[in-house]
């Protein structure tokens, strides 16, 4: 029994660290925007479908350099998302954004339906598939490559925002548009660089994950509703508090299914999430606000 | 009475519509389903446009309101009408029971909210399998009959459903107008004013939530009986979102919009087949480009071109006298 | 949702002039599809409509049926049952088809059902389920074995190796779903427990909690039901987590691209599926051999490796095409009655044989129980 919880537990943290950082992507964006970015998860699935057909074929470039070329490149897709979509519509409601990312998602999808087709598409593990023993359970190496990827993403975030010029300055962005303009701060290219970095972010995890996981041009759309639920578990204004609620919903599912029932796994995450949000209506690490009248 | 002006126009294009173009697949089937599907919206609108409470899980409640109707038949052996009231008590209960812990919520983490009851009513549709048929869905749905006219023709689905539609369009523009719709109108502007103004807005919420419930509920089990399948796909939470986007689309706080949101949805992918694999790519960018250059909503953007066209021409007839 | 007529037919009769290409126009012969090009049942839909494409421009190169050229209209559904109904609404009402083959899935063959029956249209399904021909409805058909086949033959073979503890893993879509009841269901006419009864979502990404307490029981193989990628990730975690358990996979994982996702895990999974997988490993004698062969040539040559899935929409198009032939007429209830008399036609899945009580017409014997070894198909025998 304690052998099978130690391989939930490594599985949940696996899952988990996928949807931290597509949560931490939702959070850095609702932060410097206030604009929940539906459009999330498509990054991740381009990254990883980029990354694919670069380095696909005799003439492919390898692997490393095909995944660099793809984060620069969904980087630049984030920058016009934020520069062609958002930033015209500033000042619309909050649904009226939601609709736009929601429609840059589907656009994005039909892109990449156009170009890749619908095939699933897998990727070279990085480092092998020989299985790691810890104690009765077993981690791939790619396993490792994910949780360390994450977690040094994670600390790069935090440094960002918390020992940075550019990082503070998206936040005073987040906190007061008005007043962050008047101290001079160059408030348009603090948006791009929040975009970009959230994409950044996005495209690295598909990356990662995509050994494991495979990917198609859909694949976007589950892993951002699943980021977007552990952003909200953790409390949208808080990064950290992101990756801490998916790091938790990918444990959930996880137990869930070994211990509880499998099919219902995923209504056992969502049914925890809305119990935390009847008791704590701004998430587990979310500051409780006062509404602005 | 002058808000009703709109709605004698509407009842005026219904019935002439199948007499225009009688059999035309266009009205009787897609336009069956622009109508059903103006209902959903026109009530997810009340909430939203009115209330001010977004809800990505209006097609929970459709789904609820589909699979009574459509369980009580076809296993239970019950008459459609009791099975369509009981799927709405049980809607009714539902929404009444998660209203306000729910409401109380706002923004990003209501949506997240009502997003996670309408997947969590998916989930249930597609594991409960014995009850439900599971993914695959339950069929042998019998029809409506009403004194013996049997519902069984495209065009009488058009009659029943455009029918329904009219009467839920009667009712909101109803509320809108009296004096809870004020109430209402008040939240959206700003809860903290309007609790200062003696309006509980705790009840008004839940109200407005349990009837968008209701009309969902019927909407679903109107569904059932003329599909005569339900199977979960079609209550999923893209349809959720898809609503939400006919509200918005069409403008939100308009009742109008929302209909001419729900007519434009529904028909725009008839029209983009013909792009084959251009499809998903083409429909993303329109709904893009529409929510940037008209965020408050088709209709209101196209009364403001219509209003701006009349001053012109006004203005050019003043200036030829 | 995608449209696509073939022009052909009406392109060769315009070089005739004006005034006839009309009235070849209404003798030819309108094929409706609406098939899951799109979403999660892609990997069924995009083959079948490739091969029909193909097919159909064939025969109208060949001077069509009888001298009428055929006709393709082709809808997306997406996998929806919803815009499935609304199709086939479509096809029958506003293009007014003569016969309509496709439903790529089962839930969205079974909502069009009620449609079909009422419209009196011969109906051809791609779909798995036994419910579409178990109790037989007069106006449709279906050309893909059933689910319950799948599990009797993937239950024979255990039975033969002395398997009779099993665990089952399913995916939570239509596919899964269905062949996780017939399982179930027939598993004890072989003397089989099922052990475990495990599920994924369609998109999921790890089963190792799910196959963490499989391991733990005493099933002596595993069988998985299910399609997409998640067969392919269950066969990964079976490795990772050193399950040495013989692996039984159904026919929803019968092309090329399992084998390619889920690599050297692959070797020595066991499934059930149509010959046409191994159609160069037939002996000559066989006669559905030549038929599965250049079915495998035409497709492979346009469009890469073949699947069991668009050899569906070949046994579907051209059971409807030669009944058209025999019955001469595009007659609704003659067609529909020539249909049920297929007989001893061979197609990808196998011979077909059909009857007023049998809407399928093949017998368990059309599948072949395959194991993959070096990357490849080989028969069980």
């Amino acid at each position: 029994m304690l052998d099978q919880i130690l391989q939930f537990l490594l599985t949940g943290v696996t899952v988990g660290a996928t949807y931290a950082l597509v949560a931490l992507g939702f959070a850095i964006i609702y932060n410097a925007s206030d604009v929940v970015n539906f459009a999330q998860g498509e990054f991740v699935m381009l990254g990883a479908m980029s990354t694919i057909a670069l380095s696909a074929g005799d003439q492919g470039l390898p692997l490393w350099l095909a995944a660099i070329c793809a984060v620069l490149l969904v980087i630049l897709v984030g920058m016009l998302l934020q520069r062609f979509a958002i930033a015209p519509a500033r000042g619309a409601s909050v649904v009226t954004t939601i609709i736009i990312t929601i429609g840059a998602s589907i656009f994005l999808r039909g892109v990449a339906l156009l170009l890749w087709g619908k095939d699933i598409f897998g990727m070279p593990h990085f480092s092998g598939e020989e299985p790691i023993q810890i104690g009765e359970a077993t981690i791939l190496p790619q396993n490792i490559w994910v949780m360390g990827g994450a977690a040094l993403l994670v600390l790069g975030v935090h440094y960002f925002f918390n020992h940075t010029l550019n990082g503070k300055s998206i936040l005073a962005c987040s906190c007061n548009r008005t007043a962050a303009n008047l101290v001079g701060i160059n408030v348009g290219m603090m948006m791009l660089i929040a975009y970009g970095l959230s994409a950044l972010l996005g495209s690295l995890a598909g990356i990662l994950v995509a050994p494991i996981t495979f990917t198609s041009y859909d694949a976007g759309v589950m892993l951002g509703l699943k980021g977007f639920s552990a952003a909200i578990l953790g409390g949208m204004g808080n990064p950290m508090g992101a990756v801490a609620g998916g790091l938790l919903l990918g444990l959930i599912e996880s137990l869930a299914a070994g211990l509880i029932s499998s099919g219902y796994k995923d209504a056992i995450g969502f049914v925890i999430l809305l119990l935390v949000l009847f008791f704590r209506p701004s998430g587990i690490f979310g500051k409780a606000s006062a509404e602005r009248v | 009475m002058s808000y009703l002006r709109g709605f004698y126009l509407l009842l005026a294009v219904a019935l002439l519509l199948p007499i225009a173009f009688p059999g035309s697949y266009y009205v009787t089937v897609v336009g069956v389903t622009a109508a059903l599907n103006a209902i959903l919206a026109v009530s997810l609108n009340l909430l939203m446009g009115y209330a001010g409470q977004i809800s990505l899980g209006h097609a929970g409640f459709f789904g609820v309101g589909a699979y009574a109707s459509a369980i009580l038949t076809t296993r239970y052996g019950w008459n459609p009408w009791p099975a369509i009231v009981a799927g709405m008590a049980a809607t009714g209960v539902i929404a009444f029971t998660l209203a306000r812990p729910i409401l109380r919520l706002k923004g990003h983490y209501l949506a997240m909210a009502t997003l996670g009851m309408g997947i969590i009513i998916n989930i249930v549709l597609v594991q409960a399998g014995s009850f439900t048929g599971g993914p695959d869905g339950l069929g042998g749905i019998p029809t409506l009959s009403l004194f013996g006219w049997r519902v069984n023709s495209d065009l009488r689905w058009y009659i029943v459903i455009v029918s329904v539609l009219l009467v839920v369009v009667w009712i909101s523009l109803n509320i809108i107008n009296s004096r809870s719709g004020r109430a209402l109108r008040a939240l959206h502007g700003s809860e903290v004013a309007a609790e200062m103004m003696g309006i509980d807005t705790g009840a008004t919420k839940t109200q407005v939530f349990v009837l968008a419930a209701l009309i969902a509920s019927l909407a679903g089990s109107l569904f059932a009986y003329q599909q005569a399948f339900v199977s979960p796909d079609s209550f999923s939470f893209f349809f959720s979102i898809e609503l939400v986007t006919m509200v918005v689309l069409g403008g939100m706080a308009s009742t109008y919009g929302a209909i001419l949101g729900a007519v434009i949805l529904t028909f725009l992918p008839e029209l983009l087949v013909v792009f084959e694999d251009y499809e998903v790519m083409i429909f993303g960018a329109i709904l893009m480009l529409m929510m940037i250059f008209l965020p408050q909503g088709l209709f209101v953007g196209l009364q403001g071109l219509v209003r701006r066209v009349l001053r012109a021409k006004q203005g050019s007839e003043r200036g030829a006298a | 949702m995608k449209i696509r007529h073939t022009f052909s037919a009406l392109a060769a009769a315009a070089l005739l002039g004006l005034g006839s290409a009309q009235v070849a126009a209404a003798d030819s012969i309108k094929v409706g599809t609406f098939l899951a090009v799109t979403g999660g049942a892609s990997f069924l839909g995009d083959p079948e409509l490739k091969t029909l494409q193909m097919y159909v421009d064939e025969v109208n190169a060949k001077g069509g049926v009888d001298g009428r050229m055929v006709e393709l209209v082709h809808y997306d559904t997406g996998g929806r049952a919803k815009d499935a109904v609304k199709f086939a609404k479509r096809l029958i009402q506003k293009d007014k088809v003569d016969v309509i083959v496709g439903g790529s899935t089962s839930g969205s063959t079974l909502a069009v059902m009620p449609l079909v029956e009422k419209s009196r249209i011969p109906f051809i399904s791609f779909a798995g389920a036994v419910k579409i021909i178990h109790p037989v409805q007069k106006w449709t058909f279906k050309t893909p074995h059933t689910d319950a086949m799948a599990a009797a033959k993937i239950f024979g073979d255990m039975q033969r190796r002395g398997i009779t503890k099993v665990a089952l893993i399913s995916g939570s879509g239509g596919f899964g779903k269905s062949g996780r009841g017939q399982s179930l269901q027939l598993a004890t006419q072989y003397g089989i427990k099922i052990v475990a009864d495990e599920s994924y979502g369609a998109k999921d990404t790890d089963m190792t909690a799910q196959l963490t307490k499989i391991r733990d029981t005493d099933a002596q193989a595993i069988l998985n039901f299910g399609f997409g990628s998640g067969p392919a990730i269950v066969t990964k975690n079976v490795r990772q987590l050193g399950i040495e358990l013989p692996l039984y996979q159904s026919h929803g994982v019968a092309s090329k691209k399992y084998i390619e996702l889920a690599g050297d895990a692959a070797e020595g999974v066991r499934l059930p599926a149509a010959a046409l997988l191994v159609a160069d490993q037939l002996p000559d004698s066989d006669p559905q051999k030549a038929v599965l062969l250049a079915y495998k040539s035409k497709f492979e040559a346009a469009h890469g490796p073949v699947s069991t899935f668009g050899g569906h929409a070949y046994d579907g198009l051209f059971i409807a095409l030669e009944a058209i032939d025999r019955a001469n007429s595009l007659d609704k209830e003659k067609v529909r009655d020539e249909i049920e008399k297929t007989n001893g036609f061979i197609g990808t899945a196998g011979i077909f044989n059909m009857s007023p009580s049998d809407h399928l017409g093949l017998g368990i014997d059309a599948f072949k129980m395959l194991e993959i070894r070096n990357g490849d198909w080989t028969i069980v025998r």
